[in-house]
């Protein structure tokens, strides 16, 4: 299956099989009006099968999301059909919104319009706890 | 420190200050009597309590303020669906300090970013209970004399204990301190806190699931009850209850000087023969803890006027 080359955009490479769709809704790309391409199970030298994103607009993207979300993840800046820039991705020390506390006694599951927080306290394993009630964030 | 949520929102030398506070008290309660008068302590309890809501009332009326509050969600707003931050928001108009129970894990936390006045933390589900813990630390020190070069055990249920967890963050910033850790397997010290404060802070520590084993080398023993409220499942809390209950016969091998606390309310894990024993401080610690809230109320209203 080919997808064509896009001209200006970036594609987020490298995401874990089965994460692009959780990528998507995660980063609000639903909300973008460009075309973006979603190929899931791609092969991939490194891991068997990967997932990748193409989006056909030069956009701000909450990297600090993205890598919690898949650390493994890249971010190719495409600019006239060539790649001019690589972002890396690093773990921020403080999440919103990105994951639910899972925690049933957490006042997050009750408190009306909280924000989801989480710090990182392993930089090491990206583990991060909610700051309610520390327990740790599984994804 | 403006609130008081977690217990490693107090430096070691705000503790000192406040035992401090609290000794000298106990010694001389006259000079306190009018500490806080025309002030207003709110005691928002979501969730029953007798020691803490009592103690905090107690220690706010001794220092000559007055006390508002609920003692259980059902006769709150919280019954109709009201937010613990419009709570909040509404209560901060009627009182100067707010002592706060909650069943829920991070509520105190929630309060104290919606607050105008200072909020503590008298309990948050499993998660915190920090009162508790500077009560803990004053009976230690007043018991003991130091908090260094100690052998604390914990006893009983040191997954879901909060007051276990603070007192193993506390005690972990002083010097010579070793841990004993005594629980079935279901209930053991979670890895968040043994990684945080035990094992990050290279103290020395011991598991065991039995309490008869380890009692001989006791500087302190911290005994818990297995709390039915924390369980999901009652069939789970019926086989744990009574893991662990403290004798005469356990005693007996214990050090001369060992020194045993308990949050409190026991059920059947410290015998009440074990009560006329004078290691037996848990009643003795129960009273020190309305000397420490007033050392608290004062410090956090002191803070506030600044």
């Amino acid at each position: 299956m080919n997808i064509d080359s896009i001209i200006n955009g970036i594609v987020i490479d490298h995401i874990t099989a089965g994460k692009a769709m959780q990528i998507y809704n995660q980063l609000r790309l639903d909300a973008l009006d460009c075309q973006i391409a979603i190929i899931k199970n791609a092969s991939s030298n490194k891991n068997g099968t990967k997932d990748i994103i193409k989006i056909a607009d030069e956009i701000d993207i909450d990297l600090g999301a993205l890598a919690v979300i898949c650390p493994t993840a890249t971010v190719n800046i495409i600019h006239n059909g060539k790649v001019i820039e690589k972002r890396d991705l690093k773990l921020p020390e403080r999440i919103e919104n990105v994951m639910r506390c899972k925690n049933p006694r957490c006042i997050t599951t009750t408190e009306q319009e909280i924000k989801h927080v989480f710090v990182l306290t392993d930089p090491e394993t990206a583990e991060y706890r909610c700051i309610y009630c520390d327990t740790k964030a599984s994804n | 420190m403006k609130n008081l949520i977690d217990i490693l929102d107090l430096s070691t030398q705000e503790i000192d200050e406040m035992i401090e506070v609290a000794n000298d008290i106990i010694d001389h309660p006259e000079n306190y009597r009018e500490a806080c008068k025309y002030k207003t302590l709110a005691t928002l309890f979501f969730e029953p309590s007798t020691r803490t809501r009592l103690s905090f009332e107690a220690a706010m009326l001794e220092l000559g303020g007055r006390v508002l509050g609920f003692s259980e969600a059902s006769s709150s707003s919280a019954a109709k669906g009201e937010s613990v931050a419009d709570t909040i928001a509404v209560c901060c108009g009627y009182s100067d300090i707010i002592a706060m129970r909650h069943p829920k894990e991070g509520a105190p936390l929630v309060a104290s970013a919606k607050a105008t006045v200072p909020i503590i933390n008298a309990g948050d589900g499993g998660h915190n209970h920090p009162t508790q813990t500077l009560t803990d630390l004053l009976t230690i020190k007043r018991e003991k004399g130091r908090f260094n070069d100690l052998t604390i055990g914990l006893c009983g249920d040191l997954k879901f204990g909060r007051t276990v967890h603070s007192l193993i963050a506390a005690m972990s910033r002083y010097s010579g301190i070793r841990f004993v850790l005594i629980s079935p397997e279901e209930l053991k010290v979670p890895s968040y806190v043994k990684n945080a404060y035990i094992k990050g802070r290279n103290i020395p520590y011991e598991q065991t699931i039995a309490l008869e084993n380890v009692i001989d080398k006791l500087d302190v023993l911290y005994m818990t009850r297995v709390q039915r409220e924390r369980f999901f499942n009652e069939e789970d809390y019926l086989r744990l209850k009574d893991c662990y209950v403290l004798t005469p016969e356990k005693m007996a091998m214990a050090k001369k000087d060992l020194i045993v606390l308990h949050p409190l309310p026991r059920v059947n894990e410290i015998s009440v023969a074990v009560d006329d024993d004078p290691r037996a401080c848990y009643f003795r610690q129960a009273r020190y803890g309305k000397f420490i809230r007033m050392a608290l109320i004062m410090k956090l209203l002191e803070e506030a006027n600044k």
